[in-house]
């Protein structure tokens, strides 16, 4: 049987529709920085992404004749209770409706695939100007999901996350349709790391593109993404592999599960581990290692959810997997005056600096 | 220390209190570098950096006369707009300094007029006046090193009537102690003619770096811009073409952990072709490499290689069992280069346009310009010339001695030199006259009361600043020199009970025994695998480098001699840290952060 809605997460752009920008329209955003980097050769975690169009008949399964989708497109924008309602029953419809068969199928072949144990089950979204891009977090991730039933299930719940009311009511204030939307969802297999968070490959405090700020806490980064730990954090240069900044957090807690699932667990972080850095230098210097060749990959700062896998020793570039890439978006829209510019003797630079006071 | 920010100063200079048993140290020193009532007003920070330890009378020469000589250069050559010179004063026996700022906007565009037109000029032929400089500084090292101190015979030489020279040998006593004094300002002269506008360079390309990349390290900085062809590592990269040689001649079973150079040298001399060989190949690296000061060039005891050679004597046995074993390396110069050019590419690539890459190229590449004289200036001046210039001093104190005025040659150096020119001319007279010096009466007292000042000196714990703390302190040459910044401020301020911190030079982390050397010349009782603490490094302290883990240091900047060597031999470093030396001991575990300039006792 040849896949109709999905697709291996190393195929997405190499075969489908083919051009990479189409690639991420059927896929979604995050399925094809995945893809992209699974290529280029770097570790992802196997997976799959169920692609829009299988969206799309979820959608029109739970609102058969269009009628609560243009229901919600015509809500003006300030009436809140009309949207949480509308989007309300549009949500659980989407949640709770079956599935065609074929796709059905084809969702739980590729689960099966991957060994069928523990997955992670998350929302690629398609645009820019997705609600799902603003209120990416949580609720549209979920971890440490077994069996086929369970996949189903959590796959549904991505797509119904679109029209939760925050997602719903943003469309609503900015003006954006109904008819238009679409959303992949990315299945892959769950990594048990020792250690696990986030890399910006700028420093998102000054915007510096020679240093890579990491963030990192024991066990799996939710606990970070959730707000539930201090992470420890290293800032790393680029060019030189110093690490020219590091601060070791209180982490409290850390996220873990179990092969039986389901779902992930919160337990304390032992003591003599809540101050301990979560990660050692070789370490940090690996993930900025690798941060650097993403940001070479795609050709601009990247924001990377990274995990450290195992307490085995060894290579530390070897266990390093990555979870998501997206472009920084927050400094890359600054405009910056040059530091300085050319002048007619190179001297000039030096006495104009020493005609000022200091 | 309790009390909040504003709380914390520093003792002004009225309030320092004598050092107990040295309470007479101001007869030591001249009038012009005493505290004056009105330098409570003014900031004030310990130069301890060139100057770690008590000053003896005559060692002060090392700050009168370079103060002399770069106030001169920025306040009357080349007219920096905004700096004047530095004002030095003693107390209990310490350096202390202050830089003379320019803050009236009038006279600041009035200065920088000339700035341009006379700096400007320099910069622009650069190469060429380097290339004279180093014919100049050599023909001044030629000088001083031909330069005698007449014997003062029975009888004058009959040449003195046959050549109707008409002058007597009693007369160059006099002449030739001067043009000692004159030779070493003129060196001086030369060494701060360039350097001023050397580090101006340096300066600028920094704060280039610092606002593109405002997370950049200093080092990262400063290894685009380290020239590869140093001479500072030559010394070193004698030593081990020596160890080499030993290998090949046949003749290395004589250099051993702890052998004595005399003993050595004994023993080649009756080992034949192999041993002769040796020796010439050893006199050949002598002369000028040897001249390499096991200081800074600012204290008469820091004797170089050439003085005593137990210090390259102490390299050789490790340098001699790599070459056995293979794994003595040559500096890696091609790579070392390769490194440094990929450091600035990958910078240059990050920056935001192509105006800013053109503007970067032309800082960096005005700093590799002048970084050739930055870099290798201390040979020629602090190392080369000073070696020579205390040399000399030292057969003045010889003549001294053998005319009874001092007890020693070597207490000389407990005088001043305006002291010395009065004892002089009483031997010269004495000489003329038939009769006996006075001075032995007059200065053996003072020489002993001396010597024991100043080991009650050394006791006494300099405050790191005096006076008023400036409400910002962001000159970048400071930063660079001294190490010294508002962080340096705060931190000698409010000192941390847990931690000792510093600029991390050189990154890594490592965790050692520490070796905690107060004077150079305890240079041989480094381990392997130990952690350098020192006050300061010079360029003869390479050897050592090979065997340790880290180093700390109390004084330097990112362009210390500490922060370059250690860089190269990636370890890490930490400089500037104020107090290492008095909060570690020597065994003591410690954990050396070269990335966040935190050095921790943890065991």
């Amino acid at each position: 049987m040849t896949p109709r809605f999905t697709c291996g997460l190393a195929d997405v752009g190499a075969v489908g529709v083919g051009a990479a920008g189409a690639d991420a329209a059927r896929a979604g955003g995050k399925a094809a920085a995945l893809g992209e980097l699974a290529r280029a050769g770097m570790r992802v975690p196997s997976g799959f992404v169920i692609m829009v169009e299988a969206f799309g008949m979820a959608v029109q399964a739970a609102d058969p004749s269009g009628a609560l989708r243009a229901a919600l497109g015509a809500l003006p924008a300030g009436d809140l209770a009309g949207t949480a309602r509308v989007a309300g029953d549009l949500r659980a419809r989407v949640a709770a409706a079956a599935l065609p068969p074929e796709l059905a199928e084809e969702i739980t072949a590729g689960y099966r695939s991957l060994g069928a144990g523990a997955v992670a089950v998350r929302s690629s979204a398609t645009g820019e100007d997705s609600p799902e891009a603003s209120f990416a977090g949580l609720q549209d991730t979920y971890l440490a999901v077994c069996g086929a039933e369970a996949v189903l299930d959590r796959v549904r719940a991505c797509w119904a996350s679109l029209y939760n009311d925050e997602s719903a009511g943003y469309r609503r204030r900015q003006g954006i349709g109904e008819a238009g939307l679409a959303m992949a969802v990315v299945v892959q297999r769950m990594v048990r790391p020792r250690a696990a968070g986030v890399m910006f490959t700028r420093s998102p405090v000054t915007g510096d593109r020679s240093v890579v700020a990491i963030e990192g806490t024991w066990g799996l980064g939710s606990a970070l993404v959730a707000g539930e730990v201090t992470p420890d954090s290293f800032t790393v240069s680029k060019v030189t592999g110093e690490i020219t900044g590091r601060r070791t957090g209180a982490k409290l807690r850390s996220h873990s599960w179990e092969p039986n699932g389901p779902g992930i667990s919160a337990l304390p972080v032992p003591p003599a581990l809540q101050g301990a850095p979560c990660l050692t230098d070789e370490e940090a210097r690996a993930l900025a290692e690798l941060g650097r060749r993403v940001e070479g990959h795609f050709g601009a700062p990247q924001d990377i959810e990274w995990a450290l896998l195992g307490d085995t020793p060894g290579d530390a570039a070897e266990r390093i997997v990555l979870l998501q890439s997206r472009p920084e978006t927050v400094w890359a829209a600054r405009e910056r005056a040059p530091v300085a510019t050319p002048q007619p003797r190179a001297v000039d630079h030096v006495l104009a600096r020493f005609r000022k006071a200091p | 220390m309790d009390g909040n920010a504003s709380a914390a100063r520093f003792p002004l200079p009225s309030e320092i209190a004598d050092a107990p048993g040295a309470e007479d140290w101001r007869s030591m020193y001249p009038y012009f570098t005493r505290f004056q009532p009105e330098d409570d007003q003014r900031f004030w920070f310990y130069n301890s950096m060139h100057f770690p330890e008590p000053m003896p009378a005559f060692d002060t020469v090392t700050a009168e006369i370079p103060y002399s000589a770069i106030g001169a250069n920025t306040a009357r050559v080349f007219v920096f707009p905004t700096t004047l010179g530095i004002e030095h004063r003693i107390v209990n026996g310490r350096v202390y300094i202050t830089a003379n700022p320019v803050t009236d906007p009038d006279e600041i565009g009035r200065r920088a007029a000339l700035f341009g037109e006379r700096a400007g000029y320099y910069y622009e032929h650069w190469d060429e006046l380097y290339q004279g400089w180093k014919t100049r500084i050599k023909a001044l090292i030629d000088e001083i090193t031909s330069i005698t101190v007449p014997e003062l015979p029975e009888f004058e030489d009959p040449s003195v009537v046959t050549g109707a020279t008409g002058v007597a040998q009693n007369h160059y006593v006099r002449e030739n102690f001067h043009r000692c004094l004159d030779l070493f300002s003129r060196m001086w002269h030369h060494h701060t003619e360039f350097l001023m506008l050397g580090y101006g360079a340096y300066v600028v390309f920094f704060q280039f770096c610092k606002q593109a990349f405002p997370e950049i390290s200093d080092q990262a900085v400063a290894r685009m811009v380290a020239g590869i062809d140093v001479i500072m590592y030559r010394p070193d990269d004698e030593l081990r073409g020596l160890a080499r040689l030993a290998v090949e001649a046949g003749v290395d079973d004589l250099f051993t952990e702890g052998c004595s150079p005399a003993a050595v040298l004994a023993a080649l001399a009756g080992r034949g072709e192999g041993g002769e060989r040796w020796l010439a190949a050893f006199e050949r690296a002598r002369e000028p490499w040897f001249n390499v000061s096991t200081g800074d060039g600012f204290y008469h005891h820091h004797r170089s290689w050439s003085d005593d050679l137990t210090v390259p004597f102490a390299a050789l046995p490790r340098y001699v069992a790599q070459v056995r074993d293979g794994s003595l390396a040559s500096r890696p110069t091609e790579a070392l280069r390769a490194e440094r050019d990929r450091i600035a590419s990958s910078y240059r690539d990050l920056l935001g346009s192509d105006e800013e890459r053109a503007a970067f190229d032309q800082m960096l590449g005005l700093c590799r310009v002048v970084f050739p004289y930055v870099e290798d200036h201390k040979f020629y001046c602090e190392h080369w010339f000073t070696t020579q210039f205390f040399g000399k001093i030292r057969q003045f104190g010889a003549l001294l001695a053998r005319s009874g005025v001092l007890a020693e040659a070597e207490d000389v150096f407990q005088l001043h030199h305006t002291e010395i020119d009065q004892a002089l001319s009483d031997v010269m007279l004495a000489w003329a006259a038939g009769s006996q010096p006075l001075g032995a009466a007059h200065f053996q007292p003072v020489v002993a009361s001396r010597k024991r000042m100043l080991a009650a000196l050394r006791d006494w714990s300099p405050p790191p600043a005096l006076g008023p703390v400036p409400e910002a302190l962001n000159d970048p040459a400071v930063h660079m020199l001294w190490g010294v910044t508002q962080q340096t401020i705060e931190a000698w301020l409010r000192p941390s009970e847990d931690a000792v911190r510093g600029c991390g030079a050189s990154s890594g982390v490592v965790e050692g025994p520490a070796r905690v050397l107060t004077d150079v010349n305890q240079i041989g009782e480094v381990r392997d695998g130990e952690i350098l603490v020192c006050p300061v490094t010079a360029p003869s302290w390479a050897p050592v480098f090979g065997k340790i883990k880290a180093a700390v240091s109390d004084i330097g900047g990112s362009m210390s001699h500490a922060a370059i060597v250690a860089r190269e031999y990636g370890m890490p470093a930490v400089v500037g840290t104020g107090d290492a030396t008095k909060r570690i001991s020597t065994g003591q575990l410690v954990r050396v952060d070269g990335d966040r300039g935190i050095v921790q006792v943890i065991g």
